[in-house]
């Protein structure tokens, strides 16, 4: 006891509380400073391309379109626009999903892909391009993106299924995962050997990753499911930050750390599924977008979701621009495209560690 | 208040993990609001074990009474209004800093019936921290923490729920001698202030004895004494849970005086 009243702030303490809220201040400023980054990204997203649009006559095909010829017209929305939205959804969706994988299976190795569900969404979209599965009604590309989502969704469904039966700890999900990696991986292996020639090549294409499957309607679909799944995260980022202060603890604190588990891997899935179905496999943004995020903004989830959202938006538009242009009148597979982007990012943000921001 | 029992009852109690039962039907005395009790016994007796039952963390049948009410098959947001239990470690590699880890542990889920506003609760956060000793710690990353900077940074975190029952496993081991005594006598001073109820794992049994209104002794998944440090630390308990002899003395300000003269038998205590 030190003779202070429990009422008394003492001046440490009154300190102490300011510094906090500068640091939530400051946090809100490195936010919008990242959403303001995305939107620049976009916008070089959209300027840049084989035929050589200005920012004018970009902004011309927006606000008058008279002013330009049709293919110009055709190019801005039937092409830059919907590849550029679509890069910043699926980088926001895979980084959302990452984080909460690396924060529920408390693992920062873990990413949307560590439990198979890309594997098992290649494996469906294989089986859609080889067998040429098909339902009434249903398009046919539609079909391989539909295949390829149900498929990882039924994977991570298993996986829960089966982490259930052991009552298994997140060292035993991971491994259960790593094993339904494995497993669809040599599934897609039997397909590819019985598949033909020309399965073989739209399938190998498809497992790349690339946005030039972009169109208006996965587009909207994307941004619908990310919008309605976004909420859900934030609302639980009270949760999961207390989950990282220690699985018992948290239970302690009254956190069911099952169910929210659970809930968290559900969303993981149909934000992984969703992406990997328009777009391939794409790798390194679901691991590395988080970390970006952890090591700007530290690990209030309350922060570090929305900020994820935005590395894996940033990396993803930049790494689109950058697929145009590191080859000249070359469109290069994205995926091939974000490590060589994100990496160097990366890598600046280890060595230069800001301060001590968290 | 004063004519509700608000005592923690534990009857028949049986708890362990999967496939694995630890401990068959033990029943201990009750715990009084504003007592510390020390949990001790060897390594692999169940105190642990026992700890996580007492938070509802585990399994178990038999009845855990707080206030007259029956915990035992109620969910765990019910326990956690009432109790709160601090696990030996706190995760290494955590990126927040100590303020955040204790605001996080307090906007977990509210201790009443309803949540503090923000600002209250980030007060309280800070009153802990300072009551602890720790404010100069207050926006330090917990990545840069020492071992006993870590373990006081839990003891906060729970401490900050103000529950009615307070299970404390191993807080001490990491710190020096002078922390050790402090968070023993905050503990102390924290338990007769708001009538706390605490449970308190230790393996020195000096300081146990100090500072513990009663001691429960653990040996093999059973209870091997209970009573007051005097009552429950003598040679022959000493001698038949932990195979040591020993001399257990009180002295002059009605302390115990406990002197570990040698191994008993070698086997004795791996048996």
């Amino acid at each position: 006891m030190d003779g202070t009243t429990v009422k008394d702030v003492s001046a440490e303490s009154a300190s102490v509380l300011a510094a906090y809220r500068r640091m939530v201040a400051w946090r809100i400023a490195i936010l919008a400073g990242l959403a303001v980054l995305c939107l620049a990204a976009f916008v070089l997203d959209l300027v840049t391309g084989p035929s050589a649009l200005t920012l004018d006559q970009l902004l011309a095909g927006l606000l008058s379109p008279d002013d330009l010829t049709a293919p110009q017209l055709a190019i801005i929305w039937q092409v830059r626009i919907p590849y550029a939205l679509m890069a910043l959804l699926v980088g926001a969706a895979l980084s959302l999903a990452g984080v909460e994988m690396q924060t529920v299976l408390n693992n920062p190795l873990a990413s949307p892909f560590t439990l198979g569900v890309s594997s098992a969404a290649s494996f469906g979209a294989a089986l859609a391009i080889v067998m040429g599965i098909s339902l009434p009604f249903v398009p046919m590309d539609w079909m391989v993106s539909l295949n390829a989502f149900l498929c990882a969704l039924g994977s991570v469904l298993l996986l829960q299924l089966l982490a259930r039966l052991r009552d298994a700890g997140v060292e035993t999900v991971v491994l259960l995962g790593i094993a339904l990696v494995f497993v669809f991986n040599a599934l897609v292996a039997f397909v590819q050997f019985v598949s033909s020639q020309a399965a073989l090549q739209q399938l190998v294409f498809w497992s790349m990753g690339s946005l030039s499957r972009a169109t208006w309607a996965n587009v909207t679909v994307l941004g619908v499911v990310l919008l309605a799944v976004t909420p859900f995260s934030f609302l639980a980022s009270g949760r999961l930050t207390s989950l990282r202060l220690g699985e018992d603890r948290a239970r302690s604190f009254g956190i069911n750390v099952a169910r929210l588990r659970f809930m968290s891997l559900l969303r993981v899935s149909v934000l992984a599924a969703t992406s990997v179905a328009f777009v391939g496999t794409i790798g390194f943004i679901g691991l590395v977008g988080p970390h970006i995020a952890r090591l700007l903004l530290g690990e209030d989830h309350r922060f570090l979701l929305p900020a994820s959202l935005f590395t894996g938006a940033l990396i993803m538009s930049l790494a689109s621009a950058a697929s145009k242009v590191l080859v000249p009148g070359v469109l290069l597979p994205v995926g091939i495209v974000t490590a060589i982007v994100g990496v160097p990012v990366f890598l600046f943000l280890i060595f230069w560690r800001p301060g001590r921001s968290a | 208040m004063s004519d509700v029992d608000d005592r923690l009852r534990v009857s028949r109690l049986s708890t362990g993990y999967r496939g694995r039962r630890i401990m068959q039907e033990i029943s201990l005395p009750a715990f009084h609001a504003g007592d510390v009790t020390s949990l001790v016994g060897p390594n692999a007796a169940g105190k642990s074990t026992l700890m996580r039952a007492l938070a509802g963390l585990l399994p178990a049948t038999g009845s855990v009474r707080l206030q007259g009410r029956e915990l035992i098959g109620r969910p765990l947001v019910e326990w956690s209004r009432r109790v709160t239990y601090m696990p030996q470690s706190l995760p290494q590699g955590v990126a927040l800093n100590v303020l955040e880890s204790v605001i996080s542990a307090l906007r977990a889920s509210p201790m009443g019936a309803t949540a503090p506003q923000r600002a209250a609760l980030e007060r309280s956060a800070v009153e802990v921290l300072e009551r602890v000793g720790i404010i100069h710690l207050a926006m330090e990353s917990l990545q840069h923490l020492s071992g006993g900077q870590r373990q006081l940074v839990s003891l906060a975190q729970v401490l900050a729920r103000e529950p009615r029952v307070l299970l404390l496993d191993e807080p001490i081991s990491a710190l020096d001698l002078q922390y050790q005594l402090r968070v023993m006598r905050l503990v102390h001073e924290l338990a007769r202030e708001r009538g706390m109820i605490v449970l308190i794992v230790l393996h020195d049994l000096s300081i146990a004895a100090r500072w513990s209104d009663g001691i429960v002794m653990l040996s093999r998944g059973g209870v091997a004494a209970t009573g007051t440090p005097a009552e429950a630390i003598t040679s022959e308990t000493l001698a038949r849970v932990y195979g040591v002899s020993a001399s257990v003395e009180c002295c002059a300000k009605g302390r115990l005086q406990i002197t570990i003269e040698d191994v008993l038998d070698d086997d004795a205590a791996f048996r």
